[in-house]
């Protein structure tokens, strides 16, 4: 009977194998399948139980995990949680949504690959793998002025230092309460999402670099003049048509000045006076006579048409690729399909304060590691040369006077000079948004801004962007020249 | 193999001493670290309850040393620890619970264990010989087919988790399939021993396949009945297959005909398929076996996705012991004690369970091929493929090798039936171990001498 026992030993080892072979499938071929079933609690549970890394905005902690009793093992808190609301976004059942916890939740969370060496000692040494911490740009005064500001308006408002491209405030309003949808409470974090995500004036959109875009309206004229300047055809002193309208070639249509209003009682502007008092009929000219490929070719170089990740992915801004003449001289004072983030503003701004020198905008100065480590540090870097430093120079002037005599005077600074260019951009029938971008001080610039305030003025008067965002961009810059 | 070596016969106890206080040693290293990782202290009761296992296990090796010198010296060890190990994952399931060692459900275990040891060890002492068991052929024959017809019974059997494999008598429950397992091996290798003349004799030759005589098809018609009953009303396909297959496998080792083997799986697995269509309990258990993820199968029980999950949550090096989530799969500590392993100790964790359960089958076969009587050999090879056989239906049933079932895995699942009858089924194999390797009397008596044997070849 000894070789049919031989056989049944080939056959229970068969069956061993085929153990063997199921056991490879499901732990190690298909594992990481099942663990990315969203119905798999075991993964959400590790997630949560993962101590993730703060977020600091100068030294205070406004995204922190804090232990819990529950099975979740931490809560996710956010001090001021309305104040950072889209810069930290929120981390809940919904996973890591927004801000820096989805764009960077590698790191938050300690999975990330720069984290490879401290993910190994941890293995060996049993400690439960820590997520790294994010230092941020921002500055908190900058950041509660423009909260501050804006109010209960909607809009948004950021600001840069123009010499390095650090984003000292990012703000969009309406705001909201990460922590309503932080929480371990299933059926509230629901509901309060949804509320949230269907709410009509979208609390959850970040407005400053993700939201539905906006057109720039008068404030855009800075880039114009920076083209018309670069061609090395015009100086601040050109002159330009300033009647109360400009007729359009190609159709009936005119392009009217603010109010029906001419520029100048002479019928004729300087590109500087023009500015200055924001004279449509003069920039339409203007725009027209340098062309569209050079107003393109200028939006480019301060930034149009890039999609930076400041982390966070940021809409591309854009001038529309395809312009006749009439559409050319509306796209050259900010209206037709010409779109902005309000960040693409502050870099138009900050550009023009840098010597011309646009700097790639950050928001993550450094990360650092459980163990008090930096793990790795953001050096600020040259995004492009969008004009001479001497036709900054010019701009600077020019902006300069916008706020001493023009449209911007409510910005004005004692003891500072400030430079700026409000505007009013038309949408729809009647309502405006209202802008201000500045940068102070004039001569050596510390901080570079953009301000938005939706609805904030009317079409028939370009004051929208001089009384409702001018304020606010002034505060933000008190802010932080003060320090 | 010119040369007679006048070596004195290994009886193998020093090295089974060794590796079971190795095996003592894993098993304490494992609840230290469950300690660590769980409450970050030793557990305060490691010594209470080292000194307990090992008192258990060294006791039983002394039992070895004096009824059972020869025995087979790896069994004791790869029992201690598998036993061990199913102890630690019992108590870490425990813990995610919420249940100290005095309540939970660990504890319980332990005591069982020490029964089934004491038992083992009795069984040792009273059966000298296994072929004592030989003169109880029938009686166990009717024992074993009573014990699966219990669960069925109305007022004691029990129903639990969809399968009726329970008998419950006040506070106890039993599973009686474990030890109808034990006595139905004792019964087919008395029976096959005194019929395997009849039942190999040759019939008509069909494909090149020589079939038994249609006269002889009874035994294997009624336990295929008998199984198929098992299937259909106590709704257990992992009983069922097990009965089935030991009895096919012990008819194949008794006549060494194959015929057998083609004619039992054609039977089985046209009953089974007879039972798909005819029942909605065998059409769910399949529709979960293979579309386990699909709407309707999580509709009817999740059990099996979750515990896939955990192993997968494990994955190759496992969450480390009480690193894991096991208490989120149901029946952790039982049914779905392997997927347990799996998350906590990983893949690797798991291949080396495995193998301990392969090198335990291992050790029984090569015991039957070792043994001189027909009885102890299909005895020995029976107990081992039945383990084998088991091992196969749990975990295969909780990896989707096949439907899933409600049988434990040997010496690991919570569950004191099944420790009595596998430490009992243990006993029986070191007995017919130790019978296998102990030296013949002759034999002995010349080595003892150290003197030159002339004899070379020993007529019986």
């Amino acid at each position: 009977m000894n070789a049919p026992v031989r056989r049944l030993s080939f056959l229970v080892a068969s069956l061993f194998a085929a153990l063997l072979v199921s056991t490879t499938l499901i732990q190690y071929v298909f594992a990481a399948d099942l663990n990315a079933r969203p119905d798999n609690r075991r993964t959400l549970l590790a997630t949560y139980a993962r101590e993730r890394g703060e977020i600091l905005v100068g030294q205070d902690p406004v995204a922190t995990s804090q232990p819990t009793d529950d099975e979740f093992k931490y809560q996710r808190r956010y001090s001021e949680g309305e104040l950072y609301a889209h810069v930290t976004g929120f981390y809940s059942f919904y996973g890591a949504v927004g801000g820096l916890e989805q764009s960077e939740n590698s790191l938050l969370s300690g999975s990330s690959d720069k984290l490879f060496y401290r993910r190994v000692s941890d293995l060996f040494t049993g400690r439960r793998p820590q997520g790294a911490t994010l230092e941020t740009t921002l500055d908190p005064a900058v950041q509660k002025a423009a909260a501050e500001g804006l109010g209960n308006s909607r809009g948004a408002a950021v600001a840069l230092d123009p010499k390095t491209g650090a984003i000292l405030a990012l703000v969009s309003h309406p705001t909201f309460d990460p922590n309503s949808v932080a929480g371990h409470d299933l059926g509230a974090v629901e509901k309060n999402y949804q509320e949230l995500n269907t709410a009509e004036d979208r609390p959850l959109v970040d407005r400053a670099i993700a939201g539905d875009l906006y057109p720039p309206g008068s404030v855009f004229k800075v880039v114009t003049a920076a083209a018309a300047l670069s061609s090395g055809d015009y100086t601040a002193d050109s002159t330009l048509p300033g009647g109360a309208s400009l007729d359009l070639p190609q159709t009936t249509a005119d392009l009217p000045n603010f109010g029906d209003r001419p520029c100048s009682s002479t019928g004729e502007v300087t590109l500087k006076q023009a500015l200055v008092v924001s004279c449509n009929p003069a920039f339409g000219q203007l725009g027209m006579d340098i062309g569209a490929d050079a107003l393109r070719e200028q939006a480019a170089k301060f930034g149009f048409g890039d999609a930076p990740s400041i982390p966070m992915q940021v809409t591309p801004s854009s001038v529309p690729a395809e312009l006749n003449e009439p559409q050319l001289a509306q796209s050259a004072i900010g209206q037709y399909d010409v779109r902005v983030t309000p960040l693409q503003m502050a870099m138009v701004a900050a550009g023009v304060a840098n010597d011309g020198v646009v700097m790639q905008p950050y928001l993550v100065q450094s990360v650092i590691g459980s163990d008090l480590s930096v793990i790795e540090s953001t050096e600020p870097h040259e995004l492009s040369q969008a004009v001479t430093p001497e036709v900054a120079d010019t701009l600077t002037d020019m902006m300069t006077a916008v706020v001493d005599e023009g449209s911007g005077t409510r910005a004005q600074i004692s003891g500072t000079t400030v430079a700026g260019k409000t505007g009013t951009a038309e949408h729809g029938s009647g309502r405006a948004h209202a802008w201000f971008i500045s940068f102070a001080p004039a001569d050596d610039p510390q901080i570079a801004v953009a301000v938005v305030v939706e609805d904030g003025g009317e079409a028939s008067s370009e004051t929208g962007g001089g009384i409702v965002a001018a304020p606010i961009a002034k505060a933000m810059m008190e802010a932080r020249l003060n320090q | 193999m010119s040369v007679v070596s006048s070596l004195a016969p290994r009886s193998g106890r020093t090295t089974e001493l060794v590796l079971t206080l190795a095996a003592v040693a894993i098993v304490g290293l494992a609840y230290v670290n469950l300690g660590l990782a769980t409450s970050g202290t030793i557990p305060p009761g490691l010594a209470a309850l080292g000194v307990g296992y090992l008192g258990v296990s060294l006791a039983f090796h002394v039992v070895l040393r004096w009824r059972a010198r020869y025995a087979d010296p790896l069994l004791l060890p790869i029992v201690t620890l598998l036993n061990g190990l199913g102890l630690v994952m019992i108590h870490r399931v425990d813990i995610a619970r919420g249940r100290d060692l005095s309540d939970g459900v660990a504890l319980r275990q332990l005591m069982w264990s020490a029964l089934a040891v004491a038992i083992a060890a009795g069984v040792l002492v009273v059966l000298r010989d296994h072929r004592i068991l030989r003169r109880y052929t029938y009686l166990a024959g009717a024992v074993g087919f009573v014990l699966l017809l219990l669960p069925l019974m109305p007022l004691i059997g029990n129903s639990e988790y969809g399968s009726r494999i329970w008998i419950r008598l006040g506070p106890f429950s039993f599973q009686p399939g474990e030890v109808a397992k034990l006595v139905l091996a004792v019964f087919f290798a008395g029976y096959l021993v005194q019929t395997r003349d009849a039942l190999s004799v040759a019939g008509r030759k069909v494909l090149g396949l020589t079939l038994p005589r249609a006269r002889d098809l009874g035994p294997i018609l009624l336990a295929w009945l008998a199984s198929l009953g098992v299937l259909v009303f106590e709704k257990d396909l992992g009983s069922s297959l097990l009965f089935f297959g030991l009895f096919v496998a012990m008819l194949y080792v008794a006549t060494e005909r194959v015929s057998w083997i083609a004619i039992g799986l054609a039977l089985f697995g046209a009953g089974a398929y007879l039972a798909y269509l005819t029942f909605g309990h065998v059409q769910t258990r399949v529709l979960l076996w293979l579309h386990t993820f699909s709407p309707e199968a999580l509709q009817s029980s999740d059990q099996l996705a979750k515990g896939l999950m955990g192993m997968a949550a494990g994955g190759m090096i496992g969450t480390g012991l009480g690193r894991g989530r096991p208490d989120l799969t149901y029946l952790a500590e039982s049914d779905f004690i392997v997927p347990s392993f799996g998350e906590e100790l990983g893949m690797i964790g798991l291949f080396a369970i495995l193998v301990l359960y392969a090198l335990l089958v291992e050790r029984g076969l090569r015991t039957s091929l070792g043994t001189r009587d027909g009885f102890g050999k299909l005895l020995a090879a029976g107990l081992s493929f039945s383990l084998a056989l088991q091992c196969f239906v749990v975990v295969g049933g909780v990896t989707r090798v096949i439907p899933l079932t409600g049988l434990t895995a040997p010496f690991l699942s919570s569950g004191g039936s099944s420790l009595l009858a596998n430490w009992t089924l243990v006993a029986i194999l070191l007995r017919i171990s130790d019978h296998a390797r102990r030296p013949l009397p002759d034999e002995q008596e010349g080595s003892a001498v150290g003197e030159a044997r002339t004899e070379v070849v020993r007529m019986p």
